[in-house]
């Protein structure tokens, strides 16, 4: 039977597929929500009892990536009047396609990047390695601003599970970075974003193509 | 295996057989009776299939003078591809009249023969309805039959057989307890094809009469008498077939001893006509999707298939 | 203890740049923090190096060039900004590009930003603990974001975007990476450089090498090394040139961060992975700017380029080892000093001939008396003519190359030099040339500034000494460099390139 965290791994990876297939923005950000609401529980499954630093990080993660992200994100929908497609570059049956090959590539890989700490589960580093691919790929074939976001909070959150699950001996520093890296970086494009609805009446990046050569 | 033996399980084999060639009509009853119960109407008598089929073979055909043997062709074999996967198949945990290594992937050959066959006399007729049908057929059934494929290497993956009796047989309780996500995931997919195969909704929508909305009635259109007869009925066969798969593989029932088996049987029927009702509620919440967003829904058949293999594989 | 104050003074000025009404003392008190800071680097120079916050923190050898570095690029831009902010007009006013009208940021978040920047590359030298190290690179992106989005049209929004977009995945690679080394070590060795290195035989080397691909990716896209530069072109064509001279010093500081890592790459033994990984990337960025080089059109990004080339160099050096290492150092200095000269007077243009096009510009050195010759030196500079630094080290690298043996890297290294030679001096050179109304008849178009359109007669801005005398500093610099190197900064350099080396 797979333990708690393997299954948080696995609707990590079935949330990726979804988000990648889908074509509606507020699915995709609302699967982003919860992807981070399933891994802020990752800091409380490592150790024996419930440290008072790991609820705090468990909650912290919880708030930012399960309600502040989403709420910064739909507002900013909201304000360009911008319809609720995702208009990407490469279809949706081959980004579907393209998951399943990125899962078999990181299966690949992770089989080849051991993790030494035998408590932890085999699937992390694949699916790690999974949905740092799949933000990638958001970034790159999305055409609004928002969903290169969305992208962004996806590599944040495979780097974020690798972290909290692989390191559970080591610093708190690590968990704080990455939090702080998420949240002033999405707080600062939230603000660019903003802008881009002031300056253009669109948010679509596709079009911020004046720059060239 | 003693003489006997081999006797009692061809003699069972050949039982399950008579029961599924006897209830698969009774399967198409039971989704529109339960969508008719959605819909709040009385709806059709249960054994209406069977009526239409008595129907249908005293019936005669008309047939056009473009067509060649091949429009004959199409229905019949299409009905013997129907009838040799019913005998593959096994039914709650006990094997088919024929089992071998490697004959899932006959089981999936033979419902891709059945499908270009259909396709090839609805080709045959040279109407643009019956090509647009064939198309669209054919163009879903690639994820489809990918989906398929990859669910059954899934489940030899997991069970270690290679074969359909032998991957059935091994599904009991505790296989589930070891490896009851990938099962979860596959029996997800499995599910998916088999409203691809039978021609469901949200894949297609056997109660329209529009025929630019059509996909597999619009490829039978022409078919009339007899012919139409033997694709009601191996429509009804297909998904019999299937639905066995799936409910042997939801339901883990199994066993050795002679009750156990007679139990495993029949909690094998009970399982397809619930996932006949199953059907009929999906098809009732649901409208039909978009032709577009259909390859769609199954490249993520597909994916989810693909998940459970790379799962199993790690 | 003068090491801490680099990052404190720095940072209490920008908090207290944000609170300052008056723009006069705002401005003061940006020089007053450049001096001091240049002080204080040249006093850690002399005084033996001390760690502090709990070790995390030391002003080792490398720390303090690549500090030095920062410090000169900082004063030349603090005293060059004292007179650009006077002159930027406010309110808002027609785009030279487009027409349209756009506004500035205010100033203070300009100032207050820029030292923030500061405090942000001063924490980087200082850091010996990788993680503090991730801490501060991510700084530099934040504080600098702003300072992108200075002049608020839509083009610096889409420059603004962009960088932000790359570099903070970048950044978010580089953290993967370090978690990856962190569990190198088992999870139980810290993530300090000197346990590190201490450690290093026994650090996984699987886990090591994926994690130094993974940090070198990710650093390297604020280095600028392709093909994750794409950000540079835009930002520093968008951004005012003081940005541009500041970026030049990110991207330096960018390099320590790829050096740090590669020392405990060293230490385990996997320093011919790292190399390997590092020449081609060197070529690859080195490659890829001389293709854009050629026909640039706009000088600015053709200074953009030309960083991502010289990038390329600074990686090509690092990866041949050696003297290698050494000429890879002294690079860093003649590059910064004569790239920021550059900025600096590509700035002065702008604001004379109102166009950012290479054709639009002719007769630099009759129109400007100060900033023409000095755009002229300025390129022989850049472009490693003797007697400037950058020649004696591209020669150092070439050497540390031919010496190893490496003949094909060699030849390619100076193909690519070639090109990239051709490609700036073609266009810089032609700017200088002429006569200012070549450059009019070419455009088609009228003198743009106000004041001839008042008064229609011929061109004779008057330069200020703030914009004039930094670049003058900067290339004499540049000039020193490729003569004679002062002992100290030598002893320094040559123990720097050895800790940072690994050999």
């Amino acid at each position: 039977m797979l333990s708690l965290v393997e299954l948080i791994l696995v609707g990590l990876v079935l949330t990726n597929l979804v988000l990648l297939g889908t074509s509606r923005i507020g699915l995709c950000i609302r699967m982003v929500a919860f992807q981070g609401v399933g891994l802020a529980l990752l800091p409380l499954l490592g150790h024996e009892g419930l440290e008072p630093e790991a609820l705090a990080i468990s909650g912290a993660t919880a708030l930012l990536k399960g309600w502040i992200f989403p709420l910064l994100l739909f507002r900013s929908l909201e304000s360009a009047h911008v319809r609720a497609e995702v208009e990407p570059y490469v279809g949706y049956s081959n980004s579907l396609l393209f998951g399943v090959a990125a899962l078999a590539v990181s299966v690949w890989l992770g089989g080849r990047v051991p993790v030494p700490d035998p408590g932890v589960p085999s699937l992390l580093t694949p699916v790690a390695f999974f949905t740092i691919l799949v933000g990638l790929f958001g970034i790159v074939t999305r055409r609004k601003a928002v969903s290169q976001v969305v992208g962004y909070l996806v590599l944040e959150n495979g780097i974020f599970a690798f972290g909290a699950v692989a390191l559970r001996k080591a610093q708190l520093l690590v968990e704080m970075g990455i939090l702080l890296d998420v949240f002033v970086a999405v707080f600062v494009m939230g603000i660019a974003i903003f802008r881009i609805n002031r300056e253009f009446d669109h948010i679509d990046a596709d079009r911020l193509a004046s720059l060239k050569e | 295996m003693s003489a006997a033996a081999f006797d009692m399980g061809a003699l069972g084999a050949l039982l399950r057989m008579a029961a599924g060639l006897a209830l698969c009509p009774l399967l198409l009853g039971v989704i529109n009776r339960v969508k008719a119960k959605f819909a709040g109407r009385q709806g059709q008598p249960l054994l209406q299939t069977y009526y239409e089929l008595a129907k249908l073979l005293r019936k005669g055909a008309v047939f056009s003078t473009t067509t060649s043997w091949i429009f004959g062709l199409g229905p019949a074999a299409g009905l013997a591809c129907g009838l040799c996967a019913l005998a593959l198949v096994p039914l709650g945990g006990q094997p088919g009249l024929f089992s071998f290594e490697g004959d899932l992937f006959l089981f999936a050959g033979l419902y891709s023969l059945g499908r270009f066959l259909t396709a090839t006399a609805a080709l045959d007729t040279g109407s643009s309805f019956e090509g647009m049908g064939a198309s669209r057929e054919m163009q879903f059934a690639v994820p489809a039959e990918l989906a398929l494929i990859l669910g059954f290497v899934a489940l030899s993956q997991a069970t270690g057989e290679y074969s359909l009796a032998g991957i059935l047989g091994r599904l009991d309780l505790a296989r589930w307890q070891a490896c009851g996500p990938v099962l979860a995931l596959t029996a997800a997919a499995l599910f998916l094809v088999l409203l691809a195969e039978t021609c469901r909704i949200p894949v297609d929508d056997p109660n329209t009469h529009l025929e630019l909305t059509m996909i597999h009635e619009v490829m039978v259109l022409d078919h009339g008498g007899p012919d139409l007869a033997f694709i009601v009925y191996g429509q009804a066969l297909k998904m019999w077939t299937l639905g066995a798969v799936l409910a042997g593989l939801v339901i883990p029932a199994r066993g050795d001893g002679a009750a156990d088996v007679l139990l495993g049987a029949v909690w094998g029927v009970v399982g397809i006509f619930g996932l006949a009702v199953v059907i009929g509620i999906v098809e009732s919440s649901m409208a039909r999707l978009r032709l577009l967003l259909v390859p769609r829904l199954l490249v993520g058949a597909t994916a989810l298939s693909g998940l459970a293999l790379i799962l199993l594989l790690r | 203890m003068p090491a801490r104050w680099t990052i404190l003074a720095p940072a209490a000025a920008g908090a207290a740049a944000f609170v300052i009404p008056d723009n006069r003392t705002r401005r003061g008190l940006l020089v007053a923090t450049a001096v001091t800071h240049l002080a204080l680097t040249l006093l850690a120079f002399r005084a033996p190096a001390r760690p502090f916050f709990d070790g995390a923190l030391l002003l080792d050898d490398p720390g303090r060039l690549f500090l030095l570095a920062t410090s000169v690029l900082f004063i030349a831009a603090a005293f060059y900004t004292m007179g650009y902010l006077k002159r930027e007009a406010s309110g808002s006013r027609p785009d030279m590009v487009e027409g349209r009208l756009f506004s500035n940021s205010p100033e203070a978040r300009f100032t207050g930003c820029i030292l923030l920047f500061l405090a942000a590359m001063s924490f980087v030298c200082l850091a010996q603990n990788l993680g503090l190290l991730w801490v501060g690179v991510e700084a530099t992106t934040l504080a600098s974001a702003p300072l992108v989005y200075f002049h608020r049209h839509h083009r610096s929004l889409e420059a603004t975007w962009k960088y932000l977009l790359l570099c903070s995945v970048g950044i978010a690679l580089a953290l993967f990476g370090t978690y990856m080394l962190a569990l190198s070590g088992g999870g139980e060795v810290s993530l300090g450089l000197p346990a590190l290195m201490a450690a290093g035989p026994t650090l996984n080397p699987v886990l090591l090498k994926a994690a130094f691909v993974f940090l070198l990716v990710g650093y390297g896209t604020k280095m600028g090394l392709a093909p994750l530069h794409t950000w540079l072109p835009d930002v520093y064509s968008e951004s005012p040139s003081v940005v541009a001279l500041l970026s030049t010093s990110l991207l330096n500081v960018s390099f320590l961060a790829i050096l740090r890592v590669r020392q405990v790459l060293c230490a385990a033994g996997q320093a011919d992975f790292g190399n390997d990984l590092l020449v081609f990337l060197g070529l690859t960025s080195m490659g890829w700017a001389a293709i854009f080089l050629l026909r640039q059109t706009d000088y600015k990004r053709l200074l953009a380029y030309s960083s991502v080339e010289h990038m390329g160099i600074l990686a090509f050096g690092a990866g041949i080892g050696g003297t290698g290492m050494f000429g890879a150092l002294l690079h860093l200095f003649a590059h910064g000093v004569a790239k920021g000269a550059m900025f600096l007077l590509a700035g002065n243009v702008l604001a004379a001939y109102m166009t950012k096009n290479v054709s639009g510009v002719r007769g630099l050195v009759r129109a400007l008396p100060y900033s023409g010759p000095l755009w002229v030196a300025g390129v022989l500079a850049l472009v490693g003519m003797p007697p400037f630094g950058a020649f004696v080290s591209e020669l150092t690298i070439l050497r540390a190359a031919l010496a190893g043996g490496r003949y094909t890297l060699a030849g390619i290294f100076l193909l690519l030099l070639s090109v990239a030679f051709i490609g700036i001096t073609t266009a810089c050179l032609r700017m200088a040339q002429g006569t200012r109304a070549q450059a009019a008849s070419q455009t088609g178009g009228q003198f743009h500034s106000p004041a001839e359109r008042q008064t229609g007669q011929s061109f004779a801005p008057r330069e200020a000494w703030s914009a004039v005398l930094p670049p003058l500093a900067l290339i004499a610099c540049a000039l020193l460099l490729g003569l004679y190197h002062p002992a100290r900064l030598a002893e320094v350099m040559v123990s720097a390139a050895r800790i940072t080396g690994g050999f």
